[in-house]
């Protein structure tokens, strides 16, 4: 059973793995078929290089991701330290909203909040209301919701015992959040800013409709791209972005091991002595 | 103090508030009200000629969540039961290409089964007849599958992972056979990752647009094809809101009837990074 479980896994990891690797060969391929290797080339990355549309939206892409993340990761934080210290109606009342953008299709958050902003743009009589603060303003609402699922858990798992300590030993409560609390709920905060990051770079269907003709981003220009016959200079985008993702994935997973490994040894010399 | 403290959600719910709620109200609006800005029911009623395509894309979703649930489980307690350092890496491989861009990897699955694709030009050069890979229900299926895949295996390695194994090993010393602990205390017990596995898939599966247009034909159009066409090429926003409307509607019943299956006090998502 065991074996086949196994030999089950190694099938799926080759089912999402193989359409991957053939982008990546791809890539190096100097004919422009997928199906047919006509011989090794760099030409694809060179002109991917020299593309200075593509080079800019990967940029735009960057700063929205970075943007939106931070914002995201800084309001969730402090709104979730204010749901944590709720109750009742008002509680559950926020939590079903928090659980809007993360149950609704993206499509339709994409369209309502396009629709939004089209009334705000005749409103101001604004004609290309579309661009870089919307596009700011959807990701931030998407993201908001993954901070706060993360870090709540580590606010409710956190010894409310540690904050009296400080009030008592003469904190004020601003100090008291950012020297006790705030260190406690820290791996929530950091793997929902990841999350945010993560979904905001890789979002295409909601930056899609927010996204206007001065300012869109990455996915959204691949989009109109898979459209036509594609360039394979697309190509050598996917193997840079998927060697990038795996190298920090490794490197995450690497100081995780060495995390958990010097805190075991810690964990033994205090057994010891 | 702490009254006072959850006066911090304040600029989280008022934010949600713009963003979300009155989005959705506007949406609301435009679905009851033609191009002029007056009241109709017209959107409305011509929703009941989309019916077909609002029953093949909860058809298409279901079979991918089905699908997804069937690969998914036996992977995801396959790395449930590998040694620590295993399990961390496994789990990298499963959410690395969610961090890729959907978009990209659905061009790959398309390059794989197109006509003149890899897997058909290797059906040709042993002789065989092209097969009928892409332009059909099963293309698109297969598709939605191929995406939204690790989402499933994600919270189920969650639970899983999780799992008390003293309660299989109680099952074992009170006489079950595997069957009968895999059906009566591994399955119940992993049903909150089942749910929330099956509502990944399904959400983004019974909304998506790109998978349809690249993998089907003019006969799997999907409601996300149509909402999406009324905005960008048809320009009947109106007729979309309507469309999405009654999307969200029927998403947020189907979360719902599945949420039915787990205990409702739990509101953090399964979601684990």
């Amino acid at each position: 059973m065991k074996k086949f479980n196994k030999i089950f896994t190694i099938l799926v990891f080759v089912f999402l793995y193989v359409p991957m690797i053939v982008l990546i060969v791809a890539s190096f391929n100097a004919g422009k078929d997928l199906a047919v290797f006509n011989g090794f080339t760099l030409r694809n990355y060179r002109e991917f290089f020299s593309d200075s549309r593509l080079l800019t939206l990967l940029g735009n892409s960057l700063v929205i991701a970075v943007l939106s993340s931070l914002c995201a990761t800084m309001l969730g934080t402090v709104a979730a330290v204010g749901i944590h210290n709720m109750r009742g109606r008002l509680r559950s009342a926020i939590m079903s909203v928090t659980n809007i953008p993360l149950t609704n299709p993206e499509i339709v958050t994409g369209v309502s909040l396009a629709l939004l902003f089209a009334f705000v743009g005749t409103l101001l009589r604004i004609k290309s209301i579309l661009g870089f603060w919307t596009l700011l303003i959807a990701h931030i609402t998407f993201n908001m919701p993954y901070v706060i699922l993360s870090v709540m858990p580590k606010l409710k798992q956190m010894d409310p015992n540690i904050r009296e300590a400080a009030l008592d030993l003469g904190c004020t409560p601003a100090q008291a959040f950012f020297k006790v609390v705030l260190h406690e709920i820290m791996p929530g905060i950091i793997s929902g800013a990841i999350m945010a990051f993560t979904m905001s770079l890789d979002d295409f269907i909601i930056s899609y409709f927010v996204s206007g003709g001065s300012y869109t981003t990455l996915p959204v220009e691949i989009y109109s791209y898979t459209k036509k016959q594609i360039d394979p200079k697309v190509y050598a985008l996917f193997t840079i972005m998927f060697a990038a993702i795996l190298i920090l994935m490794v490197t995450m997973n690497l100081l995780q091991m060495r995390d958990a490994k010097s805190r075991r040894t810690a964990v033994k010399r205090r057994a010891e002595s | 103090m702490k009254n006072k403290s959850r006066f911090l959600a304040a600029p989280y719910a008022v934010w949600m508030l713009i963003f979300t709620i009155v989005p959705l109200g506007i949406v609301a609006f435009y679905a009851f009200t033609d191009a002029g800005g007056s009241f109709t029911l017209e959107n409305i009623t011509s929703i009941g000629s989309y019916f077909p395509i609002f029953l093949r894309s909860i058809w298409y979703s279901i079979a991918a969540a089905l699908i997804c649930l069937l690969i998914g489980y036996p992977v995801a307690y396959y790395i449930a039961q590998c040694k620590p350092t295993t399990q961390r890496f496994l789990y990298m491989l499963i959410m690395l290409p969610m961090c890729m861009s959907f978009l990209l990897r659905t061009l790959a699955w398309v390059a794989l089964l197109d006509d003149t694709g890899i897997i058909n030009s290797l059906v040709t050069h042993f002789g065989l007849k092209p097969l009928p890979l892409t332009r059909n229900p099963f293309a698109v299926i297969s598709g939605m599958v191929y995406n939204y895949l690790p989402y499933m295996i994600m919270p189920l390695y969650t639970v899983l992972m999780k799992l008390d194994r003293r309660l299989i090993e109680a099952s074992q010393d009170l006489g079950c056979r595997p069957s009968q602990t895999f059906f009566r205390v591994i399955l119940p017990l992993s049903v909150p990752g089942i749910v929330s596995g099956v509502t990944m898939v399904f959400v983004p599966a019974v909304s998506t647009f790109y998978i349809s247009q690249k993998l089907g034909s003019t006969s799997t159009i999907m409601i996300g094809d149509i909402i999406e066409s009324q905005y960008k090429t048809a320009y009947n926003p109106n007729l979309g809101a309507a469309l999405s409307l009654v999307l969200m509607a029927l998403i947020f019943i189907c979360v719902g009837i599945m949420n039915r299956f787990t205990s409702s006090d739990e509101e953090e998502g399964m979601m684990t990074l």
